[in-house]
């Protein structure tokens, strides 16, 4: 591409013709963030601190501390941070490619099922079926599930039961295939983590994480607005914080669409 | 016969809110004496070791027998009221905005006389109990009780003064998630709290007694996520002035020594322990400390639940201990700067507690609702320090004789 049409294409965002759509939640400490069992270390919750706001402590200038876990809010999940990933080179937010930032997506509307069955998982037949409508899944894209998982309340959106959360997620045949059949770039969900809220019970549990991180693919979730994507033709950029050796991060997820989509 | 006091109207706005004054509060160093035992709710004299002499108020030498040997001992309570006297027109502050206030002198049984605060019902010439009260000040004073128990006795304007009574007050129940924090409630509404406002963190995830808790009148979920300073002090813009009693169920507790210790648990442990005790005192505590005075239901009391292993590290929750020490350390700052309103500061010490959190630890264990109970009972009767259980109890008593074997045998 000449730098023309790079300019062109700044031309088309600051237009509007090109529609910027912000797939992220605000990062507040009320956010649910993923729950294990008490005895296990826990994320630490968003916490915003403020050193000054033009009182005392500072008399000309607001400004905060900031703590939160890795996984809080939307956010990012890099090999890393799983152990099937453990090994791979570039494998931490600090060191994976920074052209992996920028990458199409396929958007894979399940909201129908999903607000049927708060345990939907997405299969193979399902994606099949989306690719006899829009084509085949292009090797480095990101595949996004939409549930519209993101526009429920907060205890819906958790929907923790004495057998734990029940939210929807991808199966397990579904995860190897995406990973190793269409070579994806990562798998995102509106949903706390990118595994349904039973997946614990499948085998391996957690595909998700377990055959994307193995294959050195992304993790994106409590995505929202995906219902304003295009099954095809959006660009999501998705740049997490250069932690040291982090194993992921909250971040701005855009999404570039193009106005006529 | 006392008239029952009544739920308090409504504020009118117009008026200005009358700020704390304090009773007068020189004591000498020995007087203190009173002061401790006041604080737990035990009645003491001092006591002669070479002639067996009790006497009073505290002094440096036996005025029987002239020996320096003078050791406050538990005491008999009983005595007779010899005479009254109702003070009309006070030249101190704080009893002129109480007058007109009686007092009187009790001759004890074990042979001193004392002055005393009277509650209504105590009758010249007839048998009194005695008690040693924290009065606003937060110093010790004599307190004479009828001998019998008499109708709407609680209500005693003067025995007000010296308790922080839960009746037609507000409390503000900062865990409602716990089971502590649900018997607190439940005690509290019995003991005739008008609200109860209790705290939920991350109301997104269900717990046990959810259902119960809903639906009880007179409570007001509120969102309170004592570790987040925002929260906090969000919950304070709306409710601090009318939070009388602040009772804080806030707990986190895990096993474990400090070398297994991962930082993030122990960060844990100060976030929702000391910091939240921090951002509560901040957000909660200057308007109380300006209520001290307002009414029937002023602001009267702040309480903390406390691990005994505050005063001694128990290696075994080590880390947690620790982080109770430091809130020990801290409610004794918070005491210092409410005592100027008038709201007291309320330690309950327990023991290991009969919840999940100590499940492989063996009996003794305190039951949740002995702790409620104890809450109840510590606000009615103007407490300081409480000591919950055998456990506590036997820590107490143990680190009075010697504090070096405690910590030895605890870490043994």
């Amino acid at each position: 591409m000449d730098s023309k049409s790079l300019l062109d294409f700044a031309g088309a965002v600051a237009s509007g013709a090109v529609r910027v759509i912000d797939l992220t939640f605000t990062l507040s400490p009320d956010f649910p963030v993923i729950v294990l069992p008490p005895e296990f270390g826990q994320a630490a919750p968003v916490r915003i601190q403020q050193i000054s706001r033009y009182d005392d402590a500072g008399p000309a200038w607001y400004w905060n501390n900031l703590t939160f876990g890795e996984h809080t809010g939307t956010h990012f999940d890099a090999p890393i941070h799983w152990f099937t990933g453990k090994d791979l080179p570039n494998n931490c937010v600090d060191t994976l490619p920074a052209h992996d930032m920028i990458a199409p997506a396929c958007v894979i509307d399940c909201s129908a099922q999903a607000a049927q069955d708060p345990d939907f998982l997405l299969t193979i037949p399902v994606v099949e079926a989306w690719e006899g409508r829009h084509g085949r899944i292009p090797e480095r894209n990101w595949v996004l599930l939409r549930t519209d998982w993101s526009k429920k309340n907060w205890r819906d959106y958790a929907n923790l039961k004495d057998d734990g959360a029940h939210t929807p997620g991808p199966d397990v045949a579904v995860m190897r295939w995406l990973v190793e059949e269409r070579g994806v770039l990562g798998f995102g969900t509106e949903t706390i983590g990118t595994d349904a809220g039973q997946a614990g019970h499948l085998d391996p549990p957690y595909p998700a994480h377990h055959f994307l991180h193995g294959g050195g693919r992304y993790g994106l979730q409590c995505l929202r607005n995906l219902d304003q994507l295009p099954p095809t033709g959006a660009v999501i950029m998705a740049a997490p914080l250069k932690i040291q050796n982090g194993s992921g991060s909250p971040l701005r997820v855009l999404a570039l669409v193009s106005a006529k989509a | 016969m006392i008239e029952p006091i009544t739920r308090p109207r409504r504020k009118n706005p117009l008026l200005r809110t009358r700020l704390p004054a304090s009773p007068p509060n020189a004591r000498s160093r020995t007087a203190h004496g009173f002061t401790r035992a006041a604080a737990e709710g035990r009645f003491v004299l001092q006591r002669c070791g070479t002639c067996s002499a009790y006497s009073y108020p505290a002094r440096e030498a036996c005025p029987a027998c002239l020996s320096a040997d003078l050791v406050f001992v538990d005491a008999p309570r009983r005595g007779t009221l010899l005479s009254e006297t109702t003070v009309r027109v006070p030249a101190d502050v704080y009893f002129r905005e109480r007058a007109p206030w009686r007092i009187g002198l009790v001759g004890m049984e074990c042979g001193p006389t004392m002055v005393a605060h009277l509650h209504a019902d105590c009758q010249e010439g007839k048998s009194v109990v005695m008690s040693l009260q924290l009065d606003k000040s937060g110093q010790a004073v004599a307190f004479a009780h009828p001998e019998h128990e008499t109708a709407n006795m609680t209500d005693d304007r003067q025995w007000r003064e010296m308790t922080a009574d839960p009746k037609f007050r507000r409390v503000l129940v900062t865990n409602g998630r716990s089971a502590i924090g649900q018997e607190a409630v439940a005690a509290l509404k019995a003991a005739g709290a008008a609200t109860i406002f209790v705290g939920l963190a991350e109301p997104w995830k269900p717990f046990r007694g959810e259902d119960a808790l809903r639906t009880l009148q007179g409570v007001e979920i509120v969102p309170l996520d004592v570790g987040d300073e925002k929260s906090v002090s969000d919950l304070a813009a709306d409710i601090a002035g009318k939070v009388d009693i602040l009772v804080n169920t806030a707990e986190h507790i895990r096993a474990g020594g400090l070398l297994a210790r991962r930082t993030s648990v122990v960060r844990d442990e100060i976030d929702q322990s000391y910091l939240g005790f921090v951002h509560l005192a901040q957000a909660f505590g200057p308007a109380m400390r300006m209520r001290g005075a307002d009414g029937v239901n002023s602001a009267a009391a702040w309480v903390n639940i406390l691990s005994v292993y505050a005063l001694e590290n128990w290696p075994a929750y080590g880390a947690y201990s620790a982080s109770q020490a430091a809130c020990l350390s801290l409610s004794h700052c918070l005491r210092a700067e409410l005592r100027p309103g008038g709201v007291k500061v309320i330690n309950l010490f327990t023991g290991p507690l009969d919840t999940e959190w100590f499940q492989t630890v063996p009996p003794p264990k305190v039951a949740p609702r002995v702790i409620a109970n104890a809450i109840v009972s510590a606000l009615k009767n103007g407490l300081e320090d409480v000591f919950v259980g055998d456990v506590a109890e036997d820590i107490r008593q143990r680190l009075a004789a010697n504090p070096k074997a405690v910590e030895r045998e605890l870490g043994a």
